[in-house]
């Protein structure tokens, strides 16, 4: 009888000490917001192009991880993106949504000065402050900024905005992957 | 005679250095016109200072460092390599593997070859090395090795001990060092001098030279005195490479991700210490360069000081090239790259020009075998045969932990590889997307920060909007609650001032009554 006393208090003892030191450990080492969010949010390409339907990456991100979002609509991302978020999240990859139009190749936003008339409009409108002008005056793309989201170029009342392909200079080319052996392509000789 | 440390691996490809090495080094002369590129070195380009149709003399800057201060950026100055006129600043096709153009400034020679008051410095060492540095940079020197990394980034005195001249010439076809050494080797052992005074304190100066190369060997070692030793090193491809010679030379080896000067040693080719000579004694700052114009496609190869921005057409022609010619390449047979035409202009980085005849022999790419060859054949103890596989994947993670980025793209693997796989182009393009991805993640995190401050700009915007109303709103509340008291209490005052006058009134009134 006493034995099963003894290890009746020896026990529930034992489980209010952990009881206590998890609720201290819960209090103290609480971690503030959602951390799966942070790591689809460095996934994601960072465009905020919004064309997932959500305002920008991050509640993008915020959807996914509430599972109110399905990881196929970041069409900037592409299959790349999908494919790190099925791994991520242990979801199956599927190809991008049906409804959207895949962008493959980032542009770069470019206003025509000599149409632009000032409205500002363009500015309102660009995610990342990446375009520079004031009221009546003449605006223009900072383009190391530009991340290629085409927000700007529906509010312009005077279409002249374009989305042009990043020219390839000797800054940004890079060697291509080695096109694979056959008869006709033999490798480069070095010697 | 000093301890040689042989590094593991390296080749030993057929030479082909005779071709160009026999007769001295010839001056091509002044084409019609100079095709300058901005960019010619490892680092930041440089912004054009004058203007379409200025007239400039030869050695005058026509192209400035971003930063004012050269000495402070990794960019160096470039100059008219003649007299004439400035004819367009555009793009224009540049030596460079993508075959794509880039900004150049050109230069229609006057054939006068007037230079510019030259400022010479003898007597430099009465001046403080830190001065001189900055002079060498101003005279827009880069490493004439191949590479042209800006060389005064590689003149800081902190604690060099020792300095090396880099005379291997490991490569095949290449001679112009060869031809220098034996030419010019007082040019050489002052300039190793200058560098001495200007690295502050480094006690030796070693100057390499590759035991095929036995009479540049002989004319240095006949006048080197004091601390500077000339040694001969192994023919042994890649001897050249500056971390297989700091090896081969010391015993040391420089760690991952570091330069050389983490271990007290700097290393200078032979022709950037004559370079270097020239600026100081001459004030000639680097407008020229010797080239070794090579290959079975020339009827009389040889070395030629050639001004920079001269078309390579000028120069082959001097060659008596062969009909039906294939192939020409910048650089050497391994590390060099073919070019699209010869309209291209010699810059900084054109140590040789190869022009080939023959159809090559082109074998056919074989699946890999795991010989482990390339892995003998590596200088850097690398496993090449891993870097490939994750490069044939696109394993861009793996491939980096396999130390990917240790490579200094020597072609060994390549060459000892009896299944003739292309292993560098799959190095490159594994280094390139790698470089893009981080480039980009770089640009995505920026796009990010800048996302962020704007959401937090509108709320704030919007905040500050609603504190204001909030505050006109209970500001005119509170004016409106205060005029109705202050109009009651004048109200109540009034009132009581006609009560009290009727009081007063109704007691006078009793009085008189």
């Amino acid at each position: 009888m006493t034995i099963a006393i003894l290890s009746i208090i020896v026990l529930g003892g034992l489980a209010l000490l952990f009881g206590l030191l998890l609720g201290y450990a819960s209090v103290r080492f609480k971690v503030e917001g959602n951390p799966v969010v942070d790591q689809i949010d460095a996934i994601l390409p960072q465009q905020q192009c919004g064309k997932c339907s959500y305002p920008g990456c991050r509640p993008y991100a915020h959807a996914i991880a509430n599972e109110e979002a399905d990881i196929n609509q970041c069409p900037p991302g592409g299959e790349m993106v999908i494919l790190a978020l099925a791994d991520l999240l242990d979801r199956e990859a599927k190809p991008l949504d049906m409804e959207l139009k895949p962008t493959n190749e980032v542009r770069l936003a470019v206003i025509d000065e000599a149409i632009c008339i000032g409205c500002t409009l363009c500015i309102q409108a660009c995610p990342v402050d990446a375009i520079l002008g004031a009221a009546k005056q003449m605006h223009t793309v900072i383009a190391q900024e530009c991340t290629g989201c085409e927000l700007c170029v529906k509010p312009c009342p005077v279409d002249c905005i374009a989305m042009i392909a990043i020219p390839l200079t000797i800054h940004n080319w890079k060697w291509a992957y080695p096109s694979p052996p056959t008869l006709q392509n033999p490798m480069e000789p070095l010697l | 005679m000093i301890q040689l440390w042989p590094f593991h691996g390296g080749i030993e490809p057929k030479s082909y250095k005779t071709l160009s090495n026999q007769v001295a080094i010839k001056k091509a002369g002044i084409p019609q016109f100079l095709t300058l590129p901005l960019l010619q070195h490892i680092g930041e380009p440089t912004k054009p200072v004058v203007n379409i149709a200025d007239k400039v003399l030869k050695g005058q800057i026509i192209a400035h460092c971003e930063n004012e201060d050269c000495s402070l950026s990794l960019s160096a100055p470039i100059h008219a390599s003649s007299s004439g006129t400035i004819v367009a600043i555009e793009s224009h096709a540049v030596p460079h593997p993508s075959g794509l153009n880039a900004p150049c400034i050109v230069i229609a020679t006057d054939g006068n070859d007037e230079w510019i008051e030259r400022f010479p410095l003898p007597n430099y060492t009465d001046i403080e090395p830190d001065i001189v540095r900055n002079y060498i940079a101003q005279a827009g020197i880069v490493g004439l090795g191949g590479a042209g990394f800006p060389s005064h980034v590689k003149l800081v005195h902190n604690n060099i001990d020792t300095l090396i001249i880099n005379g291997a010439e490991c490569e095949p076809y290449i001679t112009c060092d060869d031809r220098i050494m034996q030419e010019h080797p007082a040019d050489v052992i002052v300039g190793a001098q200058i560098l001495l005074h200007v690295l502050g304190g480094a006690k030796n100066c070693i100057i390499a030279v590759e035991n095929n190369k036995p009479q540049a060997y002989k004319t240095l070692s006949n006048l080197a005195q004091g601390n500077i030793a000339v040694v001969q090193v192994p023919t042994l491809y890649p001897m050249g490479g500056e971390r297989q010679l700091i090896y081969t030379l010391t015993g040391k080896e420089v760690g991952r991700g570091k330069l050389p000067a983490s271990i007290g040693i700097v290393v200078h080719n032979v022709e950037t210490t004559r370079a270097i000579y020239r600026a100081i004694y001459q004030g000639r700052p680097l407008i020229s360069r010797a080239v070794t114009v090579t290959g079975t496609g020339l009827e009389t190869p040889q070395n030629f000081e050639i001004l920079l921005g001269t078309p390579m057409e000028f120069i082959l022609k001097q060659c008596n090239p062969k009909s039906n010619l294939k192939r020409l390449i910048m650089g050497g047979p391994m590390m060099g790259f073919s070019l699209p035409n010869n309209k291209m202009p010699i810059v900084k980085t054109t140590n040789c020009l190869i022009l080939s005849d023959k159809e090559e022999v082109k074998p056919l790419q074989m699946p890999c075998i795991r010989c482990g060859a390339c892995a003998q054949a590596c200088p850097i103890n690398l496993l090449p045969q891993q870097l490939y596989w994750y490069a044939k994947a696109k394993d861009l993670k793996k491939i980096q932990e396999y130390h990917l980025f240790d490579c200094i793209d020597c072609g060994c693997c390549a060459y000892v590889c009896p299944s003739h796989i292309p292993l560098i182009s799959y190095y490159r393009y594994a280094k390139a997307e790698i470089r893009a991805n981080e480039q980009e993640s770089k640009k995505s995190e920026s796009a990010k920060h800048r996302h962020e401050f704007r959401t937090f700009r509108l709320e704030r915007i919007k905040a500050e909007k609603k504190a204001r109303l909030q505050k006109l709103k209970s500001k005119s509340n509170a004016s409106k609650e205060s005029a109705i008291k202050a109009a009651l209490e004048r109200v109540k005052a009034k009132k009581q001032a006609i009560i009290i006058q009727h009081l007063i009134d109704n007691s006078s009134d009793s009085h008189l009554q």
